[in-house]
Order: C-alpha cells, then structure tokens, then sequence
C-alpha cells in the first residue's frame, strides 16, 4: 500500500530560525497519528506545508502521490482544522456548516447535524460572538463530517471542557472505525489521547525525535527507584534519561527493552519499576534544553547536575 | 502519574494490546467467555476500551496465534475448544513467579521466617 503522505528531507527557515530541520516520515493510509511536541517545536509548520498554505525552503512532499502545491485531486481531499482558524464576520454557524458541505465531497450533513447536537452548538449564532470553545466545536464537527481521506486537527479542542472533549474522542473513534481514513493529532493532552493515536510523530526543535508505534513505545521507558547500588546496577541494561536522589534512594528514568525479564531482574535487586506514560516519555525526551537525544548522554548529565 | 480523559481501563504502561490479551484471557478463565462462544469483535472491544482499533486487532491476533481463540471466516472469533484448561495450566505456572516470589521476597525484607510465613498462609482464612 502506497503512502498517503511521504516527506523527504524536509526544511523550512524563517530568516535565520529553521523551523524544520531535514525531517523524513510517512503517513500510512488509515490509521490515527499523534503529532506531538512542546509549543514552537515545529508542528504547525509541518502540517501547514503538507496542506501547501506555505513553501518549503527545502526537500520534498507528496500527499496522495502527488505534489500538493495548487493541486485540486489532493486538496479536496484534505481537511485542516486550525487552533485559530478565522471566519468573516456577520457569518453564523449554520453558514459555516453550509460552505463545508459545498466544499468536502464526502461532507456527511446528518452526521453533521447529530455532532452539532451532540456538542450543543448554536447553529444561528454569529460565528465571531462564539466562545473559544464552541468555535472549536464548530471545527470539530467541520473536521469530522467531512470525512475527508486525511484530516489534520491541530490542537483542535482549546477551550473545550472535558465533556465536549472525550465526545470528541468517542465521535472520532466510532466514526475511524466504520470510515476509516488518515488522521493527523497534534495535541498537548497527550495522555488524553495516547490509547486512540496508533503511531506517534515527535517533534522537537524542528526535528523529528521519535516515529514510533504508541504500543511499542509502552514499557520502553520505566522509572527505577530504590537504593542507589541496586539503581545503578539495573540502569546498565539501558539508557538513563533522567535521575534523582534522596539520600540512599534514588529514581532513574530509563530506556529500554523492559520485558519479562527485566522486570524481575528488578526485582530480584529490590528496584521498584513503574513504566512510564507516553505523556511521561514525551516530557523526558523534550526537556532537555541543548536539543534531541542525539546529546542525551550531556542532558543526562545536566540533568543530574541541576538535581545536587 | 494518573490518566485521565479519553484513557480508561487500560492502566499500566505495557503495550495496550497485550493487556487486552489479558482481558480476554481472563474472561475465558473466569468463564465469563465460554470455550466455543464469539469474543467481542475488533470494534467493539476498541469503542469499549477507548482504544486505536488497530491496537484491540494486535490482541485478539495475539490470541489467535496462540491457538486460544480461532477465526470463523465471516462471523468473528471464538474461543477454542481446551483453551480454558490450556490458560490455567500457564497461569498456575506463572503464579509462582508472579505472586510467591515478591511474597516470600518481602518476608525476608521484614525478617519473617518460611515457617512463620506458612503459618501465616495456613491461617489467613481465620485472621482475615
């Protein structure tokens, strides 16, 4: 199965900021992507140049086979709901909700109408008198009902109470299931979402950090806490990320393959192991100030510096 | 750290299909899924859960490469005829590993000899 989204070597500069540094992936069709990273680390640039509303400075992106820029066969069949979209003024909901209609092929008005039900959005009221988050319901249910092949939410619920957002999560999952299609998350609630996103893109300072199945990553990254020998002796099997001590005690987060074995390897040595969360793993990776794992041996020292 | 939101029942941070292996698994063992019934689909196990579909597929196919669940083309999975003996025979092997060993391990850690600890065992029914 060919890719519905292939990026080689991708670059863009503003001036003398790279916003994304020679970043390669691809998007398989019909699965759920969590594009994840701290504000800044590049993701808005990323999809905003896999959608073509902006040049790349650099490297190569075809989206359906094809190249996107101007390209009506590919565009149509993408969907792109922005954090901060604008709408013209003096238009209401329901107009809104029209223009999808006439734009998106596959637009599904009932399952529009239900959503709008469902997230109680008030179909006659001026979009511009909106409240931050009904105008991210109203791009919620663009999103959804348009049912288009790929669709990119960025940050799509800000504002949204924890109702409206696990009806998000519900909708898209029931919905992903009998339609399947290709969904781009990007998203800071990443323990919200780390059961639903089946592949996670990270990035960080412009670069891609991890391309990873979610499930692979589970039980990759473990906390180890006990007496400090017996934290040493089990850290050797792995790469430590990030340690603290209290006395005797200390607490390492480590990388690894932690299966079976390891586990009662730590046991065995009274180390008390406590897999980390993908929100967890993503905050490890992404802390460090002078950039990627790539110097993660440096962090690791940095880290345990600012801890004496 | 606690999840929240869209994360439900799956709580630890192994890979979520093998812990909905292990759901299945015990549902079998417990006889809450009897040996020649259907499993839940793919789908429903995922709207269930909150979990990638993809993921609930990677568990129930887990299940059946080990021979406890097979498929019915067109209709869906069921449970094997001898699965429920042949998990009882591994659970029972993995509870020594699983349950004696921190047991016995965390005895030693407070002092409390094999032969207090037995005793302990013998009369746990009555102290309870």
């Amino acid at each position: 199965m060919s890719p519905v989204v292939t990026v080689t070597d991708l670059t863009k500069r503003y001036g003398d900021v790279t916003a994304l540094d020679r970043v390669s992936f691809t998007l398989a069709e019909n699965r759920i992507y969590g594009l994840l990273g701290r504000n800044g680390a590049g993701k808005t640039t990323l999809m905003q140049l896999l959608t073509a509303q902006i040049f790349a400075t650099s490297g190569e992106i075809t989206v359906f086979g094809e190249h996107p820029y101007e390209n009506e066969r590919v565009l149509s069949r993408i969907s792109f709901i922005k954090e901060s979209q604008t709408y013209p003024s003096n238009l209401r909901v329901k107009h809104a909700l029209r223009a999808a209609a006439l734009v998106y092929p596959n637009w599904d008005e009932e399952y529009a109408q239900q959503l709008v039900e469902d997230l109680r959005l008030p179909l006659q009221r001026n979009v511009r008198k909106l409240s931050r988050g009904m105008l991210s319901a109203l791009g919620i249910v663009i999103g959804l009902a348009a049912r288009t092949p790929l669709t990119f939410f960025d940050e799509p619920y800000l504002g949204l109470d924890a109702v409206a957002r696990q009806i998000f999560y519900d909708r898209l999952l029931a919905d992903f299931t009998e339609q399947p299609r290709t969904i781009v998350l990007s998203t800071h609630l990443i323990d919200e979402v780390s059961d639903l996103i089946e592949h996670v893109l990270l990035i960080d300072q412009g670069r891609l950090l991890l391309d990873s199945e979610t499930d692979a990553l589970r039980g990759q990254v473990v906390t180890a806490s006990g007496p400090v020998a017996a934290v040493d002796e089990f850290v050797r099997n792995g790469t430590e990320l990030h340690r603290v001590r209290l006395g005797g005690t200390a607490r390492a987060t480590v990388r690894g393959d932690f299966g079976a074995a390891e586990h009662e390897r730590a046991r065995a040595l009274g180390v008390d192991l406590v897999a980390s969360s993908l929100q967890d793993i993503v905050v490890r990776l992404t802390t460090s100030s002078n950039g990627p794992a790539a110097d993660a041996g440096s962090a690791v020292a940095a880290d345990k510096e600012a801890v004496r | 750290m606690e999840r929240s939101g869209a994360a439900g029942v799956m709580d630890d941070g192994r890979p979520i299909f093998l812990q909905i292996a292990e759901l299945l698994e015990s549902s079998i063992l417990d006889g809450t899924l009897a040996e020649e019934s259907q499993v839940p689909s793919t789908n429903e196990l995922a709207a269930f859960h909150r979990i990638n579909p993809a993921t609930a597929a990677k568990g129930v196919n887990k299940l059946v490469d080990d021979g406890t669940l097979y498929k019915k083309r067109g209709i869906g999975m069921f449970v094997s005829s001898g699965a429920r003996a042949k998990l009882r025979a591994r659970r029972r092997d993995e509870f020594a590993r699983q349950y004696v060993q921190p047991l016995v391990a965390e005895a030693r850690k407070l002092g409390i000899d094999p032969a207090e600890l037995k005793h302990m065992i013998d009369n746990w029914e009555e102290t309870r």
